[in-house]
């Protein structure tokens, strides 16, 4: 709900343990993505950091950070591949420090009690991403379709992981509403 | 994308036609995904580029319809800035050179 300038909603104590747990275990990972990063001398001195070239090969990290061109599968350019590697060296650590930055301020503003919450609109903003990119996550590993159904059948090992999916989803929305220009 | 939205639809109109081939040689693309909020996407589409909420509406439409949209163009470093800001907002974009 907007209330001029600061955007307020209200987690209980299981809501905020959820949001807390999934958003530490992205960020977890985004660190963990940002200490694969090569270290070189050169980078020290300049100050221009530069990250890896390659795709992660975790499919929920590389929906996290995408590639810059849309590559064939089977037979991808060789100037895009290169392309693509380039940017992504140069971008990922900026993308990366974005990203765990978000999920930092989720943390730091919901508390593990639960209880009413009062966003500035750039926290707000960083709740939205953070969010997102749970969701992005949990989307990638429950492999969600467009047209997914708000319940799966019980002896799927995926059910009990849904409701939390969906719970997002309805959390996010109300957010884009109250941030809607 | 989730929870369709019924809204007639328009045909996107060229860019920049009358521009050369190279001056204008790179577009931004936002593919359809099936996480991604059609509010959010709206959203994220009004709040980096500064659209009207029709025209980012008709953007996401055309991304949730068609699979993708060229969501802006013009030089290589400024569509990289784009994709750029599309990643850190956690939708599907790349970069290719106009056809």
């Amino acid at each position: 709900m907007r209330d001029g300038d600061v955007v307020v909603g209200r987690l209980d104590r299981q809501e905020a343990a959820v949001v807390r747990g999934l958003v530490s275990q992205i960020q977890d990972m985004l660190l963990a993505r940002a200490e694969e990063a090569p270290q070189d001398e050169l980078a020290e001195l300049t100050g221009i950091r530069t990250g890896p070239s390659e795709a992660p090969d975790d499919p929920i990290l590389g929906r996290l950070l995408p590639d810059f061109h849309r590559l064939d599968d089977d037979a991808p350019d060789p100037d895009e591949v290169n392309s693509a590697a380039a940017l992504r060296s140069l971008h990922e650590p900026e993308l990366l420090d974005h990203k765990t930055a978000a999920a930092e301020t989720v943390l730091q503003t919901c508390s593990p009690d639960g209880g009413e919450l009062r966003l500035t609109i750039a926290q707000a903003e960083a709740w939205m991403a953070s969010l997102n990119d749970v969701r992005l996550a949990l989307g990638t590993a429950l492999d969600v379709t467009e047209d997914m159904p708000d319940e799966l059948p019980p002896e799927d090992p995926r059910s009990p992981h849904l409701g939390v999916y969906h719970w997002l989803t309805w959390v996010q929305d109300t957010l884009v509403e109250a941030m809607m220009p | 994308m989730t929870t369709p939205v019924e809204q007639e639809r328009t045909q996107p109109e060229a860019v920049g036609e009358e521009v050369a081939a190279e001056d204008r040689p790179w577009q931004t693309v936002v593919w359809n995904d099936p996480v991604n909020l059609m509010s959010y996407v709206t959203y994220v589409f009004q709040k980096l580029f500064g659209f009207s909420r029709d025209h980012a509406t008709k953007l996401m439409l055309d991304v949730h319809h068609k699979g993708k949209a060229i969501v802006t163009s013009g030089t290589k470093d400024k569509v990289e800035a784009d994709v750029a800001k599309l990643h850190a907002a956690g939708l599907w974009a790349t970069m290719q050179r106009a056809s």
